[in-house]
């Protein structure tokens, strides 16, 4: 299934998700006030320093309607990958996602590959394999 | 006469369809919900409390579950 397009308001990014194509991307919806998704963050931090190299692009969209929380997050909750903010949820609603925090792995050529809802710290190392199985396409 | 309650019906069955189109709140629209003033009592301790009484007085049916207590009457 091919990925919803969207634009994207972040510098260090281009400025929609199809430029993207080419590299693997991981999108992540997370919230402030969404337990789990504070567990994915470190993980998250750590596959986009080692795969970078390799075509990753890891990208959290934040779906909190008050970004003041979401930068309170931020500040006890490091992130070393690109923030994009969504509150309106109107990507969430593209994605119709089903619960949180969810995350889409796309594949070079814009495809949704593998998709996950919720963050489960006993099953990193498959969300990896799937990662370095997308990479080497 | 007939007519009239046939666009009766039809204007109450369009009311009913309609009240399908939102299935309410979405999963990333929760953050009101889990704000700690939304929570259905402040104190932790007194839902603990409350849930004891509730559990102890239930306990001969079983109390929050549906097999029998200890006594052997259900």
């Amino acid at each position: 299934m091919a990925a919803p397009d969207f634009a994207i308001l972040n510098v260090q990014l281009p400025n929609k998700l199809s430029d993207l194509a080419g590299q693997v991307v991981y999108l992540d919806f997370w919230a402030s006030w969404c337990k789990p998704c504070r567990q994915s963050f470190p993980w998250m931090n750590q596959m986009q320093q080692k795969y970078a190299a390799q075509g990753l692009q890891i990208i959290a969209i934040n779906l909190d309607s008050e970004s003041s929380l979401a930068k309170d997050f931020l500040d006890k909750v490091p992130a070393q990958i690109p923030i994009i903010y969504d509150p309106e949820g109107n990507i969430a609603s593209e994605y119709q996602l089903i619960g949180m925090p969810s995350s889409y792995l796309i594949d070079k050529t814009g495809k949704i590959r593998f998709s996950h809802k919720g963050f489960f710290t006993r099953t990193e190392h498959l969300y990896e394999q799937e990662l370095v199985l997308l990479l080497n396409e | 006469m007939l007519k009239k309650a046939q666009i009766i019906l039809a204007f109450l069955i369009s009311t009913l369809l309609v009240g399908c189109a939102n299935l309410g709140v979405q999963p990333w629209e929760r953050d009101l919900l889990a704000k700690e003033e939304m929570a259905l009592d402040s104190e932790g301790i007194d839902l603990g409390l409350d849930d004891h009484i509730y559990f102890s007085k239930e306990a001969t049916s079983g109390g929050r579950g549906f097999a029998g207590g200890g006594c052997g009457c259900n």
